[in-house]
């Protein structure tokens, strides 16, 4: 029975996180006082199928926290409770919470109980309140509060054990080696915010786990006592030692995203100095308050968890008759929540308003490909088609027409198959600037356009931790406190825009703010003072920008505590970089910023001149074409008797034969008989001298290492409609031999 | 792979002819034989690798085996083969094409018959040759094309030999 349930966890967290993602937006969207009744019962579906699903698996923990949401929602949906600010945070909260239980039952780790039954409790605590406050008998709606609160105590005292489990969890199976290989010591003192910034330190550590053997001590010193927890905040400092021969470089990479939000010491200790790990262990028990005693055995641990789900759930069972004898008798007969009853959420899972299917990426890379290899068929049949002559000649090549056609729109709908809306990812956004606007006391005002502007899965994935930067900076650095605001004549709420739209084969994906801007003479002074800029060096806007970007010159701004954009943003621009993309600033002090992140819509996919050199086609990628252009011979200039230059709009640019540098017998060897293509790559322009333009369109790239190995200037292939293969010239790769090649000369 | 098959005993093996010799290669590695159909060059690439061919949507690399073998070169025509194969590599899994002048039978090849290649004073000359087997009247030189590919492809070895695919042709 548990393995034929066992095939259905992966698509019951699917739906659960889906779900919840759901539920958070029609939270953020709930109007304090008067809410809509349809979004509250959206709500309660999440939360009662949830349950179902959870129920159903077994997962206890998660169903009786669901049970306790789900009669709090029961009340808001009947009416009986209005919703308040507090309750939508704790509502908010609790998507927070059944995340992060549901993505620890998956992972099959220890569920962080000490967040879950304070929640648990806060929740009751409403529920209970609003029962009475609603005359209802005062007795039973005061017995589940003394009944939570009892559960609480237990639950508290389990909970930080829990904690460290994760830490000894990994020391468990990370220590210990003894071995001579270098080790990293690192101290991590992550600041507060860090968990609401988005970071994971689950995620740094297993990041950094897979270098080498990690061993991790949490110091629980800094948590306070349970009723004043923050579950937002971090309280918890971390001891890392990592035995590893990995550079530095590797061990900073973990943290790139974290390193704003935390302390961070890293230092190598030398190899042979194998006492080190627990010369670190000790000390961190020294530290640590008296649960801490930090080798629990692992296997304790998760019992000592389970226990506190128990005791919890006796505690839930009881407001849930309270719930339904402070209500009228057709309240009572609304769906007071069955726990058994396991199948009916399911089917209203299934039965949603989205009705989609899910496949797997390979299934539909296949489809992709065969379609692809239908089209070039296809093109061959129509080349043979025109050939024909006779009487069903005419018949065959109008069946051929409507062949191309269907064609073209089967392969425009498989693409699109891959295509998700940009909303996937902006969805995050709402609850981050909320949070993050009442942490920092900015009002901050969100907006959103475009949400439905389509880009291809693996870009989606890859935007988002950017995006979060910066829009993260937007609020932090970007918009000011109200007060100031105020006095510079602006509202008082600021404004972050997001906007996502098609730019011409492109998606531009926009993140403006209303803020104070770039302060471009302190950027400036900075880079004076650290010697990146000369002193009397004039700077364009756009130059000045570009400081921005450079490696270490926003960590340096922080710690100088001068306001200003530029944390992490080399790693923002080296991820859209990595895409394919480009990012612009375009700022103006006191009025406010707008970052401009240029993507193509896939990476599969780009749009190319064909050129033909002798018997040969390339394809050149249109993002690096700047022009073309046909020269006479007049305006070509030698420069000592070798390299040819001319002059293009005020600069010299050099000519480079492309039928030279791949060896190719051309058609063309005089330069005016064939074109000249402006070409730039890695910010150096060339003329491509190629024999003549064929057309623009788009093509498929496929590997060229697949099977054969990196080709110096080449980026790789594609299949042209004739079935033969295009070289897709890689214009920085080319630049680079060609100088070469000079040089050799 | 090939050592699994030779502990197996028995085997199915592709021959082709080259100039005058034939030439076998197991038969678990072919992929595909088709007509000759003309390549996209690669630009810096050795002297024997032609260029590249879509197959199937996969961009496979043909090698000449009269150039590997450094036999005259042949016209190619609309008879002249390609055998496509694949081999293992440091990298993994490759796909690649060998232009021959005929493909001739499948044989039954029993290991015992198998004889090992005569040292001929330098190991590059048989590295690549796994034995040697008589099939009616002839001789039929055993390939592996694991070790004979494994120089061919840039990143697999460090071949100088950076002479224009222009000469090739």
């Amino acid at each position: 029975m548990d393995l034929d349930l066992a095939q259905f966890h992966s698509s019951f967290f699917e739906e659960s996180f889906e779900a919840l993602d759901g539920m958070e937006a029609a939270l953020l969207g709930l109007d304090v006082g008067a809410p809509d009744p349809e979004r509250v019962n959206s709500i309660f579906r999440v939360a009662h199928s949830i349950k179902g699903g959870a129920g159903m698996f077994g997962f206890k923990d998660v169903a009786s926290f669901t049970h306790t949401l789900e009669t709090l929602l029961d009340e808001l949906r009947s009416g009986r409770m209005a919703v308040t600010r507090d309750i939508s945070d704790k509502l908010l909260l609790s998507v927070d919470v059944m995340r992060a239980m549901l993505t620890s039952v998956q992972r099959k780790e220890p569920v962080d109980m000490q967040k879950v039954a304070d929640l648990q409790f806060d929740l009751e605590m409403i529920v209970a309140q609003g029962a009475g406050g609603t005359a209802a008998p005062a007795a039973p709606a005061t017995a589940p509060a003394t009944a939570a609160a009892a559960s609480s105590a237990p639950a508290a005292a389990t909970a930080p054990a829990a904690q460290p489990a994760v830490g000894n969890g990994a020391a468990a199976t990370g220590a210990n080696g003894g071995s001579n290989a270098a080790r990293w010591a690192i101290e991590f003192r992550a600041l507060p915010e860090l968990l609401l910034r988005g970071n994971d330190p689950i995620a740094i550590f297993s990041s950094l786990a897979e270098l080498g053997k990690l061993t991790v001590v949490a110091n629980m010193q800094a948590v306070p006592r349970l009723r004043s927890i923050d579950a937002e905040r971090c309280y918890l400092t971390w001891t890392l030692d990592l035995e590893s021969d990995c550079a530095r470089d590797q061990v900073d990479a973990a943290f790139e995203w974290a390193a704003v939000d935390c302390e961070l010491t890293i230092k190598r200790v030398e190899a042979g100095a194998s006492s080190a790990p627990s010369a670190v262990a000790p000390a961190a028990v020294v530290e640590a308050p008296v649960v801490a005693a930090p080798p629990v055995p692992v296997a304790a641990a998760p019992q000592v968890v389970e226990a506190a789900p128990k005791s919890v759930e006796a505690a839930v069972a009881s407001p849930a008759p309270a719930a339904a004898s402070a209500s009228t008798a057709p309240a009572a007969a609304a769906p007071s929540p069955k726990p058994a009853d396991a199948k009916e959420p399911a089917k209203a899972a299934g039965g949603g308003e989205h009705s989609s299917i899910r496949v797997s990426i390979e299934k539909i890379d296949e489809l992709i490909n065969t379609v692809g290899e239908l089209v070039i068929t296809q093109a061959m049949l129509s080349e043979l088609g025109r050939k024909l002559d006779g009487s069903v000649a005419e018949q065959f090549r109008s069946g051929l027409n409507q062949l191309e056609r269907n064609m073209r729109e089967l392969q425009e709908s498989v693409m699109r198959v891959r295509m998700l809306p940009i909303s996937f990812t902006f969805s995050r956004f709402p609850r981050m600037v909320r949070d993050l606007a009442q942490r920092l006391g900015k009002q901050i005002e969100l907006k959103m356009t475009g949400e439905q502007t389509e880009l291809d899965k693996t870009v989606l994935e890859k935007i988002g931790d950017p995006l979060v930067h910066l829009v993260r900076n937007s609020i932090d650095h970007g918009i000011e406190a109200p007060d100031v605001r105020v006095k510079a004549g602006k509202s008082p709420t600021g404004i972050v825009h997001l906007d996502a739209c098609h730019r011409g084969g492109h998606i531009a994906v926009e993140i403006r703010d209303d803020g104070n801007g770039l302060d471009k003479s302190r950027i400036l002074a900075k880079a004076r003072s650290r010697g990146l800029v000369g002193q009397n060096d004039v700077l364009t806007d756009e130059q000045v920008h570009e400081l921005i970007f450079m490696p270490g010159f926003s960590t340096a701004e922080k710690t100088t505590d001068v306001s200003g954009r530029g944390v992490g943003m080399d790693v923002v621009r080296r991820n859209v970089k990595e895409l394919g993309g480009k990012i612009e600033i375009a700022s103006e002090l006191g009025k406010g910023s707008r970052f401009i992140i240029t993507l193509p819509l896939t990476l599969a996919i780009v749009d190319g001149q064909s050129v033909s050199v002798g018997s040969e086609t390339y394809i050149v990628p249109l993002t690096s074409i700047v022009e073309s252009l046909q020269l006479q011979p007049q305006s070509v200039n030698r420069l000592s008797g070798r390299g040819e230059v001319f002059s293009f709009r005020g600069d010299y640019l050099p000519i480079v034969r492309l039928h030279e540098l791949f060896g190719i017998e051309p058609r063309a060897t005089a330069l005016h008989e064939g074109l000249i293509v402006v070409a730039e790559g890695d910010g150096r322009r060339i003329g491509l001298f190629v024999d003549e333009l064929l057309g623009q369109q788009q093509v498929v790239i496929k590997s060229m290492e697949a099977n054969y190995g990196p080709v110096d200037g080449v980026a790789g292939a594609t299949i042209l409609g004739d079935g033969s293969v295009a070289l897709i010239l890689d214009l920085s790769g080319l630049i680079r031999v060609a100088a070469g090649t000079a040089r050799a000369a | 792979m090939t050592n699994d098959s030779i502990k197996s005993g028995l085997q199915q093996v592709l021959t082709f002819v080259l100039g005058s010799e034939t030439y076998g290669v197991d038969i678990l590695r072919v992929q595909e034989i088709r007509g000759w159909s003309s390549v996209t060059k690669i630009p810096h690439a050795p002297a024997h690798v032609l260029g590249v061919l879509n197959l199937r949507g996969s961009i496979v690399p043909i090698v000449d085996m009269r150039m590997q073998f450094n036999l005259e070169r042949a016209e190619y025509t609309a008879v002249t083969v390609i055998i496509v194969l694949s081999v293992q590599s440091r990298k993994g899994k490759r796909d690649f094409g060998v232009v021959v002048d005929g493909v001739s039978d499948v044989v039954n090849v029993d290991d015992s018959q198998v004889k090992a290649a005569p040292d001929l004073g330098s190991r590059e000359a048989t590295e690549h040759i796994r034995g040697l087997m008589p099939v009616a009247d002839r001789m039929v030189v055993l390939l592996d094309i694991d070790k004979l590919i494994a120089g061919q492809l840039p990143n697999t070895s460090d071949s100088e030999d950076q002479a224009p695919a222009a000469a090739a042709a």
